[in-house]
């Protein structure tokens, strides 16, 4: 066996040694087993919404609501990317001013208190987007910005707004294509930026946008197949918009049931918002995904289960006593008895010295008078 | 009349043509009673006139009927100068135009150094350990000894005196290693007789503190005298040893982890490989002090003191690895978000080990970080239970205190639970003063960021005996463990950069690679380079140096800002850009090329005919 700690005792231990060591063996191949059920150590989310002005209102709600439930699970703000127009809370027509609610009725205000945007109004733009995938950007970002994962990272990545097939349109003014998110995402890979991620999009055709992906631990959901619609849910007739978009809706209230220590596996996120309620047709794509999804929770990617193993061992800090001089550190004897007195440097004498010198001498030349001056000098 | 706009149009002047009569003239047509006004312009005669030219004139030969098409009658020469301008001009945009346009849309491309980097692709690592073998008195037959060839014959006699036996190995140890200076990445092995009282009966190794081992083998019994056979006897022990200290084949695979098919690798080494942090340039390490109850307990931590005493020395020699940049702070009212249960038959409240892991997240949103670097974050928490609910144990799985009261959780750092219900009793004025011990604290946290940094808890072989590092917080053979597995972990990553960044930049022709990329590129090649050649040469910190420098250089590239490749174009929309420019330019010339051509064909069957 193997000993840590204090000092070593020979003869004594040897049984305890084996007992302890085979305990330690097991104890590890346990912790390696609760380990394994799942790759990852960290989990970060991407949370986009690509519209602004007043008529986009769901696609703001939709974000906000996933940022919440993935709060709420346990990622904490600095491991969240939201990037938002963010011009609905202050927006002039809103007749609720700071809240953006999700359900009619305003039941739950998405807005709330501690809502923390870290890309928003025209800093939205497919180029940030890359930019924070890929981790390209200018070394004066500050780390809110940054999405700084390693390659056992989660990453859930949701998208929102107007989209059409093969494009995701980013604030009216440009767009993305499958091609550039593909190849995003294939960059990532390169540099294992991430262990597995999940993308979610929800706009028209979105099943269009994960098309093209060729890199390994994808799962992608889409709210709606190419040439279909994804639609809005339902109108707050106070608010004047329609609140929030269905797949999100229904997204919503079966992440609503799940807490952290949650079983809930992604066959069951798969089934969310069937054609009947969401009129469109929800796909997914996990054939890049080497896990089986049965086996993949959602807590995996929604929420940030950490890790954890007992300290076993810890080092024994004796304070401040000297370990006894060993024999072999002391000087030898020749040069202990042949040491020479260390030479002193000489310093010119010091300002009391000079001063007391000086009044003796004003003294002797005061008494015997100053003609006996010259015999000194 | 009003004065008019000069360029009134042509119709209202022929409408108004009576009047310029008057002017041309210079009467008017005078009638009595009459309704018009006087024409008086601001604009003298002259300009009027003038307008004369604007008007429509009428043709001078009559208008040709529709449907018959005019065709300009040119002579010869002029066809033929029509000729040459087509052709000219058409081999002007050929010759100048398309080169042109073909140098102004082409994007900066730096030369970067393909070949060298298709080399990295097939990068061979050979690692290579200097080991010096240390016959000690007794261990050689006389006649062993003769034929040996020793590089070095120390006569060297150490006597000791040992108070107890205790401390003899540590001293013989620390002895030993007076004697040779060993560089790093080194081993020395000391091979001590069989019959030696130094180890204890059933161990056969003991590993010091620094890069020395003591072996005991019995080498005299060998058959065959001269050195190849005596080491050859010695192998498989020395592989063990060296396995121990430097690198095995685990430490590799699992440094090389993400560049590995999965499944190469051991479960144990990916959870260590888990557990420790990914090589990066600096890290930042942050000790907290969480005091949920201020009202009752008024702590103190002398935590600059702790740190210089016990942490600042293992990372002073982590230096060669990474910079590190430590602060602390304390934080109130910071609450776990686990309910603890209360235990009647310990008389204290439990955390259960599958609680634990929803401890971290609600304090972690607490935890400030500094904005400034991008470097991974390490937190050790030190957490005071409130008087409620003190004391606060943790158990582990099989339902038992743990020792430490502490758990960790893998690239994040580690929390310590640390009662003071002890220090005081019931009656009390609270807030109560409490100084905690930091050397108990430090010890916990020194040994979980040990864990956390990369210095693995493998098993030693039976028969080893393993000295713990104590204070120092890291033995040097330990340290040089990390450095092998850095290392080897730094240069795969850096060649996996560099060359997937080369195939980028490769598939998208649209990319700008400026100067800068190019010469971190050569710089990032030529490290990696120097680090392979050093690593063969057994020189451990140097390689770890070019490898760091490698690493950074091919992070900085890879990373560029400038790289983004925002640059897909679909191919309709190509033809929407460059159809409107060049389609009106290229067409005419096209015709008349086509024009002339088949001129130039009739002309010559003519020819063909006349001669026929």
């Amino acid at each position: 066996g193997w000993k840590r700690g204090s000092s070593f005792l020979p003869g004594i231990d040897v049984t305890d040694t084996k007992l302890s060591t085979s305990a330690f063996l097991l104890l590890h191949q346990a912790r390696a087993e609760r380990f394994f059920r799942s790759d990852h150590t960290n989990n970060w989310a991407v949370l986009v919404c690509t519209s602004r002005f007043w008529f986009n209102y769901r696609h703001v709600a939709n974000t906000l609501s996933v940022y919440r439930s993935v709060k709420r699970l346990g990622i904490p703000d600095s491991h969240i990317v939201l990037m938002l127009a963010d011009d609905m809370a202050c927006n002039h027509r809103n007749p609720k001013p700071a809240t953006v609610f999700s359900h009619k009725n305003m039941e739950l205000n998405v807005y709330g208190d501690d809502v923390e945007v870290d890309y928003r109004g025209y800093e939205v733009t497919v180029e940030n987007f890359l930019r924070v995938l890929t981790g390209r950007l200018p070394p004066s970002t500050p780390r809110s910005k940054r999405l700084l994962s390693d390659d056992h990272s989660n990453i859930l990545i949701y998208l929102t707004g107007h989209g059409g097939n093969g494009f995701l349109k980013f604030q009216d003014s440009e767009e993305i294509s499958n091609v550039e998110l593909a190849d995003a995402f294939e960059q990532m890979w390169q540099k294992r930026r991430y262990n597995e991620l999940l993308f979610i999009i929800d706009t028209c055709q979105g099943a269009s946008m994960y098309e093209r992906f060729y890199s390994p631990n994808l799962m992608a959901l889409a709210s709606s197949q190419v040439g279909e619609d994804s639609l809005s849910h339902q109108p707050d007739l106070a608010i004047g918009v329609h609140l929030m978009d269905r797949y999100t809706f229904y997204l919503l209230e079966f992440l609503e049931d799940i807490h952290p220590a949650s079983q809930a596996n992604m066959n069951d996120l798969f089934k969310v918002c069937p054609k009947s309620q969401c009129v469109s047709t929800p796909g997914h794509r996990t054939d890049l995904f080497q896990r089986d999804p049965g086996s993949v929770l959602i807590t995996d990617f929604f929420g940030s289960v950490r890790k954890v193993e007992i300290t076993m061992e810890t080092i024994n800090l004796t304070p401040h006593t000297e370990t006894a001089l060993a024999y072999v550190d002391q000087l030898p004897v020749a040069q202990i008895i042949h040491q020479k007195p260390k030479q002193k440097d000489w310093h010119p004498p010091d300002g009391f010295i000079l001063g007391l010198w000086t009044l003796i001498l004003l003294v002797f030349f005061r008494t015997y008078g100053i003609k006996h001056l010259k015999h000194i000098f | 009349m009003t004065a008019r706009h000069p360029r009134t149009p042509a119709p209202l002047l022929v409408i108004g043509q009576r009047f310029l009569t008057q002017l041309l003239i210079g009467q008017r047509p005078r009638r009595t009673g009459s309704l018009w006004p006087s024409f008086h312009s601001r604009w003298p005669r002259w300009k009027w006139v003038s307008f004369l030219f604007i008007l429509p004139r009428r043709r001078r030969s009559p208008r040709p009927q529709s449907g018959m098409k005019v065709r300009p009658v040119l002579s010869d020469p002029e066809k033929q100068r029509g000729r040459s301008a087509a052709v000219a001009i058409a081999a002007l945009v050929i010759a100048a135009g398309i080169p042109l346009w073909w140098k102004t849309t082409e994007t900066y491309r730096a030369w970067l150094p393909a070949a060298r980097i298709s080399e990295l692709e097939a990068l061979q690592l050979e690692l290579r350990v200097e080991v010096e073998v240390v016959f000690a008195r007794g261990t050689l037959s006389p006649e062993q000894q003769k034929k040996v060839p020793a590089s070095r014959m120390r006569e060297q006699t150490y006597e000791s005196c040992c108070k107890s036996k205790s401390l003899c190995l540590v001293e013989a140890d620390h002895a030993l290693h007076t004697l040779t200076e060993t560089s790093c990445g080194s081993v020395v092995i000391y091979i001590i007789p069989e019959a030696s009282a130094l180890l204890p009966q059933d161990m056969r190794v003991y590993v010091g503190r620094s890069r020395t081992a003591l072996l005991r083998s019995q080498v005299a019994s060998v058959v065959g005298a001269g050195l190849p056979e005596v080491l050859a006897a010695l192998d498989p022990q020395m592989e063990q040893v060296l396995q121990t200290m430097s690198f095995n084949h685990q430490d590799v695979t699992a440094a090389l982890t993400d560049r590995l098919r999965p499944g190469l690798s051991t479960r144990d080494s990916l959870a260590d490989s888990m557990r420790a942090f990914k090589s990066s340039p600096g890290y930042e390490i942050t000790f907290s002090l969480l005091n949920p109850d201020p009202k009752h307990h008024q702590l103190h931590w002398d935590v600059e003191a702790a740190l210089d005493a016990y942490i600042y020395p293992l990372l002073h020699k982590m230096a060669p690895v990474a910079n590190f940049s430590v602060d602390s702070q304390i934080l109130y009212y910071a609450v776990l978000g686990v309910n603890p249960r209360y235990d009647a038959s310990a008389s204290a409240y439990t955390l259960s080990a599958d609680s634990l892991a929803h401890v971290i997240n609600p304090v972690e949103a607490r935890l400030g970080s500094n904005a400034a670097s991008s470097n991974p974050v390490l937190n050790f928490l030190l957490y005071v239970p409130d008087s409620l609910h003190s004391p606060l144990i943790i158990r582990n799985d099989q339902k038992q205190e743990v020792a430490s009261n502490a758990f960790h959780s893998p690239r994040w750092g580690g929390i310590m639970v640390y009662n003071v219900d002890g220090a005081y009793g019931n009656d009390t004025q609270f807030p109560v003063d409490i100084a905690i011990d930091m050397s108990r604290v430090m010890g916990v946290f020194l040994s979980q960021l040990r864990l956390m940094l990369g210095f693995q808890q493998t098993g030693a072989p039976p028969g080893f005996v393993l000295e713990a590092a104590g204070r120092e917080g890291v033995a040097e053979w330990e340290l040089d463990r990390l450095l092998w597995s850095r290392s080897v972990e730094n240069v795969a990553t850096a060649s996996a950069s560099i060359t997937s960044l080369a195939q980028l930049l490769d598939q998208i022709a649209n990319i700008v690679i400026n100067d800068n990329i190019a010469q971190q590129v050569a710089s990032a090649v030529t490290a990696l380079q120097a680090a392979v050649a050093e690593l063969e040469a057994g020189n451990l910190a140097l390689a770890l140096e070019h490898s760091r420098e490698a690493i950074s250089a091919s992070e900085r590239a890879f990373f560029d800002p400038s790289l983004l490749h925002l640059l897909y174009f679909p191919d309709d929309q190509k033809f929407a850009i460059y159809i409107p420019l060049f389609l009106p330019m290229c067409v005419p010339i096209l015709l008349s090329l086509l024009k002339i051509f088949r001129e130039v064909q009739q002309h010559r069957a003519e020819k063909r005919a006349k001669r026929d």
